[in-house]
Parts: C-alpha cells; sequence; structure tokens
C-alpha cells in the first residue's frame, strides 16, 4: 500500500503527516522524495545507514571517431548538443540521458559515460525504514533519484509512505505515479485554496483515489473546509494549531512518539487513511 | 565581414530582439555587400536548449560579430568556442546599431547571464 503525501506550496506539513503516520504504523517505509531538500531524516534520526550514488548516462564523444556529420546535433530535441570549430560540445546539464544521440550515431564515436548527481541514503528509526533522496546542488532534475527511490516498493504488503516535494510539477507526478492513494496537505486559509487547487487538479488528472488532511485547523470554517465541500473532495483529517505540536515538530522530534495525544490523533488519522485506500481498491480494481 | 543579430521583424528601421534565443528571426548583414538576409530562428521553439541551437545557427552562417542586448551562459560558450566577438545593443533600431558597429562605437557583451530556461525575463 503506497501513500503519496503532498501539496501545492511548502510549508503546509507534508512532512509532519507523512513522518508521523509513518511513524504511528506498526511497521512502515517512509521515503523522501523531496530530494531538493530533504528533511524527514532530521526527525526520524536514522541508524545503520546504507549510501548509495544515484547516476545518469550523458554521452561523451571520442574526437577520432566524429566525422562531423551533426546526427547527434539535430536529433537531440533537447539541443545539448553543437557542433563548432570540428568539435562536438556537449552541455551535460541540457541532456536528459534518453540515449538517442548514442544509438544515432552512424561512427560509433560517441558513448556513455555516468554521472553522479546525488545518493539514496537507507536505514532504520524503531518500526520504520526511512529512504532519503538527495540530489546534488547544482543539479538539474531530481527525476531519476525519485525513479530509483520508488523502485525499491514493489511489495504491496508493506505499508509506504511517500513524501513529496512540494508543487504539482514534473517531480511530483512521477513521485505519486505508483501511489495507491494521495493524501493532499492543506492549511485552511484562502490563499491555501489556491495551492490545494494545484494539487487537487494533479490527482484529478492522474486518476488517484484522495483525501484531504487540513493542517493548522483553528476549529472555525474556513475558505480550505469549503473548497473541498464544494468540489466533494473528503477532508480525512484535520490537525490542531498547537503549541504543543509546533514545538515538538521545532525540536525534530516525533510527535507520536512523544505525546500521547498525538499517537491518538495520528493512529486514528492512520485507521482512516487504511480504510479509505481499502474502499478505494475494491469498489476500483 | 557578416554580423548576426537578433530581430523581431524583417526590417532595418525595428528594434532588436530582446531575447537571442528565442528570437523569431536573425538578421546576417554583410558590411562589405551592405546584404541583409532574414533567418527563421529554428530555435524559438525549442523545449529547451534554444541559446545552444540559436548559437549554432549563427556559427553556421559564418558571422564574425554577434549584436545582442544579452546571450545565456550555455549560448556564449558555443559563440566563444567559435571566436564570434559578442556586442551589446542598447534601445535603438536595427540600423542604428549597424552604423555604430562599423564606426567602432560598441562595447563587448560582458555580463553573461545564467539563462532564463523557460522562466521568462522580459
Amino acid at each position: 500500500m503506497k501513500i503519496a503525501v503532498l501539496s501545492g506550496k511548502g510549508g503546509t506539513g507534508k512532512t509532519l503527516v507523512s513522518v508521523n503516520l509513518a511513524a504511528a504504523a506498526k511497521e512502515s517505509i517512509y521515503i523522501d522524495c523531496d530530494v531538493e531538500e530533504p528533511n524527514g531524516h532530521l526527525f526520524f534520526k536514522p541508524e545503520d545507514i546504507q549510501s548509495e550514488d544515484i547516476s545518469i548516462k550523458i554521452p561523451s564523444v571520442d574526437g577520432k571517431l566524429c566525422n562531423g556529420c551533426r546526427t547527434c546535433v539535430e536529433f537531440c530535441k533537447f539541443n545539448a548538443l553543437a557542433y563548432i570549430k570540428n568539435q562536438l560540445i556537449i552541455f551535460d546539464e541540457v541532456c536528459h540521458s534518453c540515449g538517442g544521440c548514442v544509438l544515432f550515431c552512424p561512427e560509433k564515436a560517441l558513448m556513455e559515460k555516468e554521472k553522479i548527481i546525488g545518493e539514496i541514503q537507507r536505514g532504520t528509526s524503531e518500526n520504520t525504514t526511512v529512504i532519503t533522496g538527495i540530489l546534488n546542488t547544482g543539479e538539474a532534475s531530481g527525476i531519476p533519484i525519485i525513479k530509483k527511490l520508488l523502485s525499491h516498493t514493489s511489495a504491496d504488503k508493506e505499508l509506504t509512505f511517500i513524501d513529496c516535494p512540494p508543487g504539482s510539477a514534473c517531480i511530483v507526478m512521477e513521485s505519486i505515479k505508483g501511489a495507491d492513494y494521495c493524501i493532499l496537505v492543506a492549511e485552511p486559509t484562502l490563499f491555501a485554496v489556491h495551492n490545494l487547487n494545484m494539487v487537487y487538479e494533479l490527482v484529478k488528472l492522474f486518476d488517484k483515489p484522495h483525501g484531504v488532511i487540513l493542517n493548522k485547523c483553528l476549529g472555525e470554517e474556513s475558505p480550505a473546509e469549503k473548497f473541498c465541500i464544494e468540489n466533494s473532495t473528503k477532508i480525512i483529517g484535520r490537525i490542531p494549531f498547537d503549541n504543543e505540536l509546533g514545538k515538538l515538530n521545532s525540536n525534530a522530534l516525533i510527535s507520536v512518539r512523544e505525546s500521547q495525544k498525538y499517537r491518538g490523533i495520528f493512529s486514528s488519522l492512520l485507521k482512516t487513511v487504511t480504510k479509505e485506500v481499502q474502499h478505494e481498491t475494491i469498489t476500483d480494481p | 565581414m557578416k554580423i548576426a543579430i537578433p530581430v523581431d521583424n524583417k526590417s532595418m528601421e525595428k528594434n532588436v530582439c530582446q531575447s537571442f534565443g528565442r528570437t523569431p528571426y536573425f538578421l546576417i548583414y554583410d558590411t562589405e555587400s551592405e546584404e541583409s538576409v532574414y533567418l527563421d530562428n529554428s530555435a524559438a521553439a525549442s523545449q529547451g536548449g534554444a541559446g545552444i541551437k540559436a548559437a549554432q545557427t549563427i556559427v553556421d552562417n559564418k558571422v564574425s560579430a554577434l549584436l545582442t542586448p544579452r546571450c545565456g551562459e550555455n549560448a556564449a560558450e558555443v559563440i566563444k568556442a567559435a571566436n564570434i566577438k559578442i556586442y551589446k545593443t542598447i534601445e535603438a533600431s536595427v540600423k542604428d546599431h549597424i552604423n555604430a558597429f562599423i564606426d567602432g562605437k560598441l562595447s563587448l557583451l560582458d555580463e553573461i547571464h545564467p539563462g532564463f530556461h523557460n522562466h521568462g525575463g522580459k
């Protein structure tokens, strides 16, 4: 069972929700797909960490074999290659690693070389396996890391929480692609409605069963609630705007592990989510 | 000597285009024969790397100088590899720029920006 947690902007509580749901489960996997700034590990403080480098394939040219036919230059839709003064110039950061230039080179002058763009760290924290994707600063795309992160999650029995990057761009699409259910986290404010709508449209487009968790709730009617009612989207949980929770979170503590009250709140939220996912898989096979 | 200028319109009276990589046309002007040719910029609709592709076109047309208000770093790398000089344009017509270039009044573009990469910038 793979549950993706996403939101239209940063700071709504994706990590709070996914970390605490994972910690509330008897056994779970937490995957941090926010590879540009992963922070779930700050809460879990995983042990026995194993790292694995993640690389992409970039073309490199053998100048002696290249005859300047420019097949590769014309093929590349991203214009990652230029042929200037009898020399092929390759722009690594523009390349999307499709491998087409290597395939089409009639002189076999191009080959692929590995370029490390980041790493994946696996560790454990009590009942949770913590898997973190880290993109090196300055790299253009974290998608290869997310692909690798999610390739580990084949077994359906395991309860897996995917902490997505903020927004609704390609990198988020890649993160929710294989998910069985999507949790949209939003603040109750008018401002948040715009961001909630972005991810709402995304999960609709991907035809993913989904529900909303409202964070920082003040216990009154809110624009985000109204949005959910108008779009017949289920609100599966509400997290209060609470000093105690704020403090625990600011100290990088997992509230489920520290407070009886929050163990209760997130355990019942976990039950609701699990029930929703099972319901969705039965009604929509 | 041939020079290249990104232009919005096929006219010498209008201003220079604000974008190098995604300009609709390039004017290739020959200072000796005073001939001008307008090229469609096939890079304008590229998904990415427009600057690189546009620069390749400039190089293939064997120009010696490029007159542009600005230039991204990838495009500049291609253009510099071909030993083409980049001159900075100001608010004035294409014709005025050509005259200023011939009179040696244009200065070299020393500020290469990191590229907009589909994030606009007007």
